[in-house]
């Protein structure tokens, strides 16, 4: 059985990876729609700002993540005195996890809306769908494939993420010790390594279920297009 | 009905159409690259003329002296295109349904049932797109079609990429269209034989220029 502690950073992990999901979810399929659909100038650099996080070393994003939303950081400040903390809490965890994340979930996305074939949206106009309806009706369960793989890798890299998250919101138990935080904490503790490697095997299990799920639901909906 | 005096333009192919359409099957006959598609794109609003004007039954879809453009999903001018394609997503009832719900019940020109005995869709209907041969899609994209209650329909050479046995199985259909609905039609193909058949009034295109058969 699981002890309080590593209960406490199972349930912050899960907590941290769902609202960071969740919370990407609609900036991801946005993008990925404009980057799959319009060509504009700076485009270059919105694909460079967007694959910036995959590159930059995750302490690096941690501290420009204090600099900008820590409590006295240049946005910080502004959020704070409107009472929202994002440093050292467990928000912060999620904001961070959600910058890490969201390239990964960007791309499946974007390809999904890319590979479609546009002349569905030329049918639906011409039977008298609006735009917006055909995005709803046509676009969006065409793209559902590719939102789940995005939600499914934005949610098993948020359960990983570490360096931007302990640089940014530190490790407090119960607030923002996630798992890789705990496994962490716990190697640098004497006799903690037993209880390291039972929270590696539960990251394992975690992470392993979220790519099964992943393929079966790929699965299905295939099947249903008849793919 | 259908006038329109355009000019388009892209890279070097040119396109100059002048039209009255007046008779309730118009065919367009020309050779592949003639652009027989670019002008069927043009009246449904898919491109849009650098120079003109299009009118259906004394309603402006587009004046370029105006800046008059009634975008695509407005103009109530359905398109067949050349592969039938339906919604992947939606099984063949909810692909016809999708086009009905579109139009508002008064508005409706055709009842559901109607259209599937029209083009015999009973026996397909609980079908995915990708369970159906090339003729039994077409005959719903048709179908979808006609659901969404047009003042015009266009068919971009529905009969491409079907083979002849397939293509004498939906010829029928089109002509008890033509018999049963009261709607105006363009038919755009390079078989004239498909045209003779349904009795079309017959015009060429030729490489832009619409020209009396």
């Amino acid at each position: 059985m699981l002890s309080p502690e590593e209960l406490s950073a199972l349930y912050l992990s899960a907590k941290v990876a769902l609202f960071a999901t969740v919370f990407s979810l609609p900036f991801a399929v946005a993008l990925g729609w404009y980057l799959a659909r319009y060509e504009f100038r700076l485009k270059f650099l919105v694909e460079a700002l967007l694959q910036l996080p995959m590159v930059l070393p995750p302490v690096v994003l941690g501290y420009l993540l204090l600099v900008l939303f820590g409590n006295q950081g240049f946005i910080g400040q502004y959020l704070n005195a409107l009472g929202i903390q994002l440093a050292f809490n467990w928000k912060g965890a999620v904001l961070a996890s959600m910058i890490v994340a969201f390239p990964l979930m960007v791309q499946p996305v974007r390809l999904s809306f890319q590979l479609m074939n546009q002349q569905l949206d030329q049918i639906a106009g011409s039977l008298g769908a609006a735009p917006w309806k055909v995005f709803w009706s046509i676009n969006l369960p065409l793209a559902i494939p590719g939102i789940v793989m995005g939600s499914i890798l934005c949610f098993s890299r948020s359960l990983g993420e570490f360096g931007a998250t302990i640089t940014f919101v530190g490790n407090i138990p119960d607030e923002t010790r996630t798992i890789p935080i705990a496994i962490y904490s716990f190697l640098q503790q004497p006799n903690g390594e037993d209880t390291a490697m039972r929270l590696v095997a539960l990251s394992l299990v975690l992470a392993f279920s979220a790519l099964i799920a992943n393929y079966f639901i790929l699965q299905k909906y295939q099947r249903k297009l008849g793919a | 009905m259908l006038k329109c005096d355009f000019h388009y333009q892209h890279a070097d192919f040119i396109l100059n159409v002048e039209l009255q359409m007046q008779q309730q099957l118009l065919g367009i006959v020309g050779a592949s690259g003639s652009g027989k598609s670019t002008l069927l794109k043009n009246i449904v609003g898919l491109l849009q003329p650098q120079q003109g004007w299009i009118q259906f039954n004394n309603r402006i879809l587009l004046d370029t002296q105006r800046q008059i453009h009634v975008p695509m999903h407005q103009r109530k001018i359905a398109l067949i295109f050349q592969n039938a394609l339906l919604f992947p997503h939606m099984n063949v009832q909810q692909n016809l349904s999708y086009a009905e719900k579109l139009v508002s019940k008064p508005e409706r020109k055709f009842h559901f049932a109607d259209i599937v005995d029209l083009l015999e869709l009973k026996s397909l209907i609980q079908r995915k797109a990708h369970q159906l041969s090339g003729g039994e899609a077409q005959r719903v994209s048709i179908g979808r079609a006609l659901l969404s209650s047009p003042n015009l329909l266009l068919l971009d050479e529905p009969l491409t990429g079907l083979d002849n046995k397939l293509k004498q199985q939906i010829l029928p259909f089109l002509k008890r269209m033509k018999q049963e609905l009261n709607l105006p039609m363009i038919y755009v193909t390079h078989h004239l034989q498909e045209l003779e058949y349904l009795q079309a009034d017959i015009v060429q295109l030729n490489q832009g220029q619409l020209q009396n058969k």
